[in-house]
């Protein structure tokens, strides 16, 4: 008996979301606007961490060493940063890569070579880069090498100077862009989302009012609240479907023709990111249309069913 | 088989529905109850199907208190209970075939069933023409035809009908009148409600009349008491 309700009720639910005509088209809809907006939640927040990566890439700490220091214990150091967690990695230039380095940038500057050439020794030390997983580690990274602690006593004397104190204020304030723009962005996110909930609840509310009178007549004739219910939870996940299949049409298209001003302005693939994530942009987004439209129909329904 | 305890009816309102009922209905029998509008019918039948809740007393249905029942049971309870309106009250989405099949369904009727009777039922009220046809597409008289269809598909113990010719001509009354005594003929209970005095000379049972919320008149009472 079972298989025979639950063919019914999803046979019911299928009917009943066919003849609804206007209000079935006026909940899609609204669905749809609700589930684009989740999409562009979902794409906003892809579009704000690479902006933010790409912003952070661009940050590091760079220590120059004297032209004394012995490689080996530039090595070591860099050994030691390495093994911190919070470091992404570490790239060393010897001093013979940083003579090169400066002759391929002044090739045509044949006053400036000259000069290089009279100083005789190479009057460049070695350096290193490094580069941390956030951008918030740089201070604590900044106080292994130049902190009050072992490492940094026994590397003092080969240390040139150490490009963090002068980034300090930059680094800072990248930081705090960036957990305001994170905490914006969570913020929009939240009252976007919290408004397509309402929106969407109010609309199927809404279908369901219509509804209320055959809702009393279907308990009066005998049906149990279960089998009322049932067709009317089966259209609010027709709702969620057919919304997510219109919104998929339009945002594949519509992503693959932003991904030229997308890349052009921050250098972000739209269309990639949309297409890589899909699965999990559009499972959410399925997830979240059928959810809604469901516990809408749900809740809109209960209020009807005691009679 | 179906008994009124002292049973009163304040809705919230404060208006008073009901004072003090006390009737009984035996199984079997055919009850029209009379009274003007607004005298309580309507709120008697709902008593019965527990659509309302009495403020005093209680309404017993085969000794059992019908406000007692939990959710479920009730359903059960208006499984038994066959009903027509005045105002119709059918499923305006559904077909005229749907509204009585969706009875059926929610008395868990098998799907051989609801395929074999329903067609059978619309011919007995002269529906079959109609089958595929929406509430909004028939004439009062059919509407009214299709609620009785519905409300005997599932062979209901008890048959209310509140008013139902209050929407209908002659010709659809006397048609309506005569099916419902069939209906008893075969043992079915009938309660019918209505304010209309030819209809209450034409049916000729045991007549219980209502005014202002009390029973001011029961001539099955009478008969009993005179024996």
């Amino acid at each position: 008996m079972f298989w025979v309700r639950l063919q019914r009720v999803l046979k019911s639910g299928w009917i009943n979301f066919r003849r609804n005509g206007l209000v079935t088209y006026a909940a899609i809809l609204v669905t749809t606007i609700t589930l684009a907006m989740a999409t562009s939640i979902f794409l906003f927040q892809g579009v704000l961490r690479h902006a933010i990566t790409e912003v952070q890439d661009k940050v590091d700490i760079a220590v120059y060493f004297t032209t004394t220091a012995p490689e080996e214990q530039i090595l070591e150091l860099q050994d030691t940063l390495q093994k911190i967690p919070e470091v992404a990695y570490v790239e060393y230039n010897s001093a013979d890569q940083q003579v090169l380095a400066f002759r391929d940038r002044h090739a045509g500057d044949y006053l400036t070579l000259q000069a290089l050439e009279e100083l005789g020794d190479n009057p460049f030390g070695g350096s290193i880069q490094i580069k941390a997983k956030d951008s918030t580690q740089y201070e604590a990274i900044a106080r292994v090498i130049e902190g009050d602690n072992d490492t940094a006593r026994q590397n003092a004397p080969i240390i040139e100077r150490i490009n963090y104190s002068q980034n300090k204020i930059v680094i800072d304030r990248l930081n705090s862009l960036i957990h305001n723009v994170r905490t914006i962005g969570a913020g929009v996110t939240f009252v976007l989302a919290l408004i397509s909930v309402v929106i969407v609840f109010t609309t199927v509310r809404l279908t369901i009012y219509i509804a209320k009178e055959e809702i009393g007549i279907m308990r009066l004739v005998g049906a149990s609240p279960a089998y009322v219910r049932a067709p009317f939870i089966v259209g609010g996940l027709l709702y969620g479907l057919f919304a997510f299949v219109i919104m998929t049409a339009i945002f594949l298209p519509l992503t693959y023709f932003l991904n030229a001003q997308a890349g052009t302005l921050i250098g972000f693939d739209l269309y990639g990111y949309y297409l890589s994530n899909f699965l999990v942009i559009g499972g959410s987004v399925l997830g979240i249309g059928l959810g809604l439209g469901a516990l809408s129909s749900y809740l809109a329904v209960r209020q009807y069913l005691n009679v | 088989m179906i008994k009124f305890v002292n049973v009163s009816k304040v809705y919230p309102n404060g208006a008073v529905a009901l004072e003090n009922i006390n009737l009984e209905i035996a199984s079997g029998e055919f009850v029209t109850i009379i009274g003007p509008s607004g005298a309580g019918k309507t709120t008697l039948t709902k008593l019965v199907l527990a659509e309302e809740e009495p403020t005093e007393g209680t309404v017993l249905f085969e000794n059992i208190d019908i406000n007692a029942l939990t959710r479920g049971q009730t359903t059960k309870l208006r499984r038994r209970v066959g009903t027509i309106f005045q105002e119709f009250r059918l499923l305006g989405s559904k077909t005229a075939y749907e509204n009585i099949a969706f009875a059926m369904e929610a008395a868990g009727k098998s799907n051989e069933e609801i395929i074999s009777d329903v067609p059978h039922v619309l011919q007995l009220v002269d529906l079959q023409d109609r089958m595929y046809h929406f509430p909004n597409q028939l004439s009062g008289g059919e509407k009214q035809r299709l609620a009785i269809a519905r409300a005997i598909i599932n062979q209901p113990e008890v048959l209310i009908a509140d008013e139902p010719t209050g929407n209908l001509d002659e010709a659809n009354t006397k048609e309506v009148i005569h099916i419902l005594k069939k209906i008893n003929d075969l043992g079915t209970t009938v309660i019918l409600t209505t304010h209309d005095p030819i209809l209450i000379h034409a049916v000729g049972t045991r007549l219980v009349t209502i005014q202002k919320g009390r029973v001011t008149d029961d001539e099955h009472r009478k008969i009993k008491e005179a024996r």
